[in-house]
């Protein structure tokens, strides 16, 4: 059987749990056998719901404790459940919570385990899983050699694939190990998309000059409904908060759409963003690295261009 | 109080990625290997920030690694840090690494174990967490504060949608990222004092891989760039509309 971890925040499933379920439903279609989700805490969302992305049976452990990370209640609990359902894949998404907890389970299941993976296991012979290395400028084909296996997927690598069914709510009763840590705080970024999630993004870098002038950058994310990220330069100097920091010592995104704003494309900027679909440079520097990159490309002064772009862009919205 | 930061050895950020052997082998061939930065710049640095604070601290690092990573290793305790520890094994499975390291960590008995929150090449984010199922303790990822007041520490961490503030006893294992500290530069008192600061070597202990790098490739290079008049951004709309497809 194949294991989906859902993960949530604010008792809301994450949308890289449903790829994570997608590509779990896949998985378990190709070595013949169920698949199947685990839900921790007191969510909100609809379970039921989880069938339309391949889960048949959904496990659900209603302890509101469960609703914030604690990697080693989480881990030793989720282990457990594999044990019990005879799990022989367990499937995470790749994300915050995913990256603490994943290698913690596959320690305690015994498992081999591939973080980052971005296809569908090859199981012709054994069973290999694909990964991005060095950060995304590369790909490398695991090997996996234990009877139970971990995959942790990459974001936004395999898209949600949809059925026409409901799953079957079981609940579970288990003893919840005590807590390791007590959180004290949480401080929520309200109002932004998450980085991570967003389909869309508008970047920008030290080619627009200061804090203050970033105004024409939130407009054109606005109008796109877009996330914001930058350049490690515009982090460092405070321009911008750190969680906005894209590249290989930032955050790793994989948008459907990436727009960088005077930006040059440094090997590091790249490193970070170089999974996107699609990418859009604006630069007024036409020999800068980024344009390699590119997709689109708008020669230009970002002053000039992006007000135009974001005009064009509420044009368009507007004719719908 | 005792601390270990885990040290890996990773190629410098702008080292050409290009592979060999039937591309089974990353081609190594002029590349300048560094600390990986998170395990430098955040990791270490906060230890030797806690040292500063509290000089009866002891640090101790811990690379696994062959020959060619004690380079590296010296690079790390120019910076600072106590003694290090090279356990020579050159295997990439996450699960072989994070086994020998918790052997170390188990004879050391230390208070706080810090890792990089990835290495830059083979970005497992895995041996923190490891750690933590081997040695029975408490993890806390994508710390970006740490602060310590007698047995306690409280980290702050980020979470989905924010940042979250824990406190947790000691022994504690977690995982560093931007935030946690200042990057420094290695002064030539560090430098001719690492000299003479101890590396231990130790034999490997006996783990079995459970995953094997069977091949790389590369991703297929894109095609060009399409330039879009700057006067024309209705046509980057439409062709991020009609031909991309994203928006
Ligand atoms: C170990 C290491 C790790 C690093 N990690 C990261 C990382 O994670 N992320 C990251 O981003 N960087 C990282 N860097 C830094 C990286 O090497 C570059 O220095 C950085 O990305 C450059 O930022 P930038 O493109 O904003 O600035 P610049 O390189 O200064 O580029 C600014 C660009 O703006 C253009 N421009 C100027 N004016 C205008 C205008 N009016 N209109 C349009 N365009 C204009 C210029 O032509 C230029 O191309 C790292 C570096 C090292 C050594
Ligand atoms: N070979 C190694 N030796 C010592 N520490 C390592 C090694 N590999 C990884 N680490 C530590 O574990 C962190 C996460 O690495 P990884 O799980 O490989 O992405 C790194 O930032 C290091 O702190």
């Amino acid at each position: 059987m194949v294991l989906v971890y859902i993960d949530q925040a604010d008792q809301q499933i994450k949308k890289a749990s449903l790829e994570a379920l997608s590509y779990g439903a896949a998985l378990a279609k190709e070595i013949g056998c169920a698949s199947e989700a685990l839900v921790f805490g007191t969510v909100k969302d609809p379970l039921a719901d989880l069938g339309k992305f391949g889960a048949q049976k959904v496990h659900q452990l209603k302890n509101e404790t469960l609703n914030s990370l604690d990697v080693k209640v989480h881990s030793t609990l989720i282990a457990t459940v594999a044990k019990n359902l005879n799990a022989t894949v367990v499937v995470f998404a790749h994300n915050i919570n995913g990256k603490a907890i994943a290698p913690a389970v596959s320690v305690k299941l015994g498992a081999g385990i591939v973080t980052g993976a971005c296809s569908l296991p090859n199981t012709q012979n054994g069973f290999v899983v694909r990964k991005t290395v060095f950060s995304g400028k590369a790909f490398a084909n695991i090997k996996m050699e234990t009877p139970i296996k971990v995959i942790a997927i990459n974001q936004n690598s395999f898209g949600l694939v949809e059925y026409n069914s409901a799953a079957t709510i079981v609940e579970i009763k288990l003893d919840i190990p005590p807590a390791s840590i007590k959180i004290t705080k949480v401080e929520k970024i309200e109002g932004e998309i998450p980085l991570t999630e967003a389909n869309l993004v508008v970047s920008g870098g030290r080619g627009l000059k200061g804090p203050e002038n970033w105004g024409i950058l939130l407009d054109l994310a606005k109008a796109l409904g877009a996330a914001t990220a930058c350049s490690r330069p515009v982090s460092d100097t405070d321009w911008r908060p750190h969680h906005e920091h894209v590249g290989q010592t930032g955050i790793q995104i994989a948008p459907n759409l990436y727009i960088a704003i005077g930006i040059s494309g440094a090997i590091q900027h790249l490193a970070g963003v170089n999974r996107s679909k699609t990418i859009v440079v604006i630069n007024k520097d036409p020999e800068a690295p980024f344009f390699k990159a590119a997709d689109y490309g708008v020669v230009g002064d970002a002053f000039e261009v992006v007000p135009k772009l974001t005009a064009a862009v509420l044009k368009a919205k507007a004719a719908n | 109080m005792k601390i270990l930061v885990c040290i890996s050895k990773t190629p410098d950020t702008t080292a050409k990625i290009a592979f060999i052997e039937g591309n089974t082998k990353f081609d190594e061939s002029g590349v300048q290997w560094i600390i990986n930065p998170y395990d430098e710049w955040y990791a270490l640095v906060r230890a030797i920030e806690l040292k500063e604070k509290d000089p009866a601290t002891i640090i101790h690092l811990v690379t696994v690694g062959g020959v060619d990573a004690e380079s590296i290793i010296r690079k790390a305790l120019a910076l600072g840090g106590d003694e290090a520890i090279r356990i020579d094994s050159t295997s990439n499975d996450s699960f072989t690494i994070a086994d020998q390291i918790a052997q170390v960590a188990k004879e050391g008995v230390y208070d706080l174990i810090l890792t990089g929150k990835e290495t830059i090449d083979y970005n497992s984010a895995c041996i923190g967490s490891m750690l933590s199922a081997l040695l029975d303790l408490p993890f806390i990822s994508l710390a970006d504060h740490f602060e310590l007041n007698g047995n306690t520490a409280t980290v702050k961490r980020e979470i989905e949608s924010g940042v979250e503030t824990c406190e947790v006893t000691l022994p504690v294992i977690v995982s560093c990222q931007k935030g946690m500290a200042e990057q420094r530069i290695p002064n030539m008192r560090g430098i001719m004092a690492a000299r003479t600061k101890p590396l231990k070597i130790v034999a490997p202990a006996v783990s079995s891989a459970t995953t094997n790098i069977s091949q790389f490739d590369l991703p297929p290079s894109k095609s060009g760039v399409k330039l879009i008049d700057p006067e024309n951004m209705d046509e980057l709309v439409k062709l991020l509309k009609e031909e991309a497809k994203v928006i």
